[in-house]
């Protein structure tokens, strides 16, 4: 199989737009979470999520400094009336890995070898809350023609496709919580097999709407304790935690086989060296509850990539505070790594950024690949009283400054699936 | 320009995100204001909207220019 590497990466989160700034706040220990401005949140059990800060100093984007999004810098705005915002947040964030990783399509080859993998959670939630009030208040016949093709979780790739010319294989994955870590995972087998050469690989996610609350919020997975702390809400493995903060955003990965990216001298982040996936057969909601298929998810991506646990600096826990699921994953780390837990450098980068659902994982590989780029862990916040004993440090609070040569990266999604990603430094 | 064509002219400029001087009577909106297919038919569906008329399918294709627009409503309002 061939050898896949990272040479570009976006970000679009709650921290921000652009792969430094949000980096910088990350490891500063900032928050993404404040209260809901889209809509009136009044009736909801949750009123808080971790949304883009934009650069008119709206949610949070008065904060955000030069990290604020503008969505004028990448999609015109004719055309963002017409596409749901998880499309275009996919579009800024593919475009940024693109223009980082200096790659240029110059001919039909070379395009036709290149692709996009997008994962999403649910897509277009909110256009498809908007429409159905429509067809509901007005009929049929005011239902947008722009509304199939703002919402459809492909449509991120497809956008990116037609932006930047790129032919190649051209599809989307869509496993909850998962997604963005599949897109990734299954964007470097494409590689790996010789299908493509060159993929953008990541997820996007906008559901910070009524619907998107209201839904999450009666499957009881959100917070709704900390409505006038919002940035308390997210506290992955605190015994206070209560639920999962909604986040949103996208995160893209250029993906490249390895010799190409040498030949050009691309700026290597690092190599995908491990995937893993599996299912827990248990429950729609809840993980199983050994957490056998986190478990089996880590141990294959180990095993693909011919490492043990030992040699393991870094993980990005799924972590998405909800009383549940957060000490189980823990526990599959601890009875995998065994002696190797000790010591092991765990954090959840959630508790700053919230939960992107099916744009996580892309962010997450992204945030390991920028920790192992500075030696540095971003930290876990509001880990103030641990609900378990565990050897893992959790990165409490603050980033902790380590080598990481090698990281990996798990993301798990209602239904019972589960992804982990493992990435290597690669140096010279 | 008439009252009624000046709401034309002012649906196609926001929906179009064109200069208002180029949305003139004989302009094409898709050889001149670079609208495709499912741009008319979401001016179409304004043009219901804002003027309270009906504009069937077939009555759709035959609107192709800013003009064309302006009299077909005229017409129905009349």
């Amino acid at each position: 199989m061939r050898r896949v590497v990272v040479t570009g990466m976006g970000l679009v989160t709650p921290l921000g737009a652009g792969l430094d700034p949000v980096w910088r706040r990350l490891i500063d220990g900032e928050s993404g979470a404040g209260p809901i401005e889209q809509f009136d949140a009044s009736d909801l059990p949750c009123r808080i999520a971790a949304s883009v800060p934009r650069s008119d100093g709206s949610r949070g984007g008065d904060k955000a400094g030069d990290a604020a999004f503008n969505a004028d810098d990448f999609v015109e705005p004719r055309e963002q009336r017409r596409i749901n915002e998880f499309i275009t947040f996919g579009i800024a964030a593919a475009q940024m890995a693109f223009d980082d990783s200096g790659l240029e399509l110059k001919t039909e080859e070379e395009r036709d070898r290149a692709g996009v993998m997008t994962g999403s959670g649910i897509g277009g939630l909110s256009g498809i809350e908007h429409e159905v009030l429509v067809l509901n208040n007005k009929g049929p016949r005011r239902v947008s023609p722009f509304f199939i093709t703002g919402n459809l979780i492909n449509l991120v790739s497809g956008q990116v496709s037609i932006r930047l010319g790129m032919k190649g294989p051209n599809h989307a994955v869509v496993t909850a919580c998962s997604s963005g870590a599949h897109a990734i995972g299954d964007a470097a087998r494409l590689i790996a097999l010789d299908d493509a050469d060159v993929m953008l690989a990541g997820g996007a996610e906008a559901a910070i709407c009524p619907i998107g609350i209201a839904g999450f919020s009666s499957c009881k997975a959100l917070t709704t304790h900390f409505n006038d702390t919002p940035e308390k809400a997210s506290r992955p493995y605190d015994k206070d935690r209560d639920g999962f903060l909604m986040g949103e955003g996208s995160g893209f990965v250029m993906l490249e086989e390895y010799e190409r990216a040498k030949a050009r001298g691309a700026k290597i982040y690092g190599e995908i060296v491990g995937y893993g996936l599996s299912g827990d057969a248990y429950h729609i909601t809840s993980p199983a509850e050994d957490g056998n298929g986190g478990y089996r998810s880590m141990e294959m991506a180990l095993k693909r990539a011919g490492l043990q646990p030992k040699d393991i600096d870094y993980v990005n826990a799924h972590g998405t505070s909800t009383p549940v699921g957060d000490e189980i994953e823990l526990k599959a780390v601890e009875r995998l790594f065994g002696d190797a837990a000790d010591g092991l450098v765990m954090s959840s980068t959630k508790s700053s950024v919230g939960h992107l659902l099916g744009a996580a994982g892309a962010v997450e590989a992204i945030f390991c690949l920028l920790a192992m780029r500075d030696g540095v862990a971003p930290p876990t916040l509001n880990l103030d009283n641990p609900s378990v004993e565990t050897p893992i440090n959790l990165a409490p609070k603050e980033a902790v400054k380590k080598p990481i040569n090698i990281a990996l990266s798990n993301s798990f999604g209602f239904g019972g699936t589960n992804a982990s990603l493992v990435m290597r430094r690669i140096d010279g | 320009m008439s009252d009624l064509a000046e709401r034309v002219k002012k649906i196609v400029v926001e929906h179009l995100d064109v200069d208002a001087a180029k949305v003139e009577p004989k302009a094409s909106f898709i050889d001149d204001l670079g609208a495709d297919s499912l741009d008319i038919v979401e001016l179409v569906m304004a043009f219901e909207e804002e003027f309270d008329v009906e504009i069937p399918d077939d009555a759709a294709e035959t609107i192709q220019t800013v003009g064309d627009a302006i009299k077909f409503i005229e017409e129905q309002k009349s």
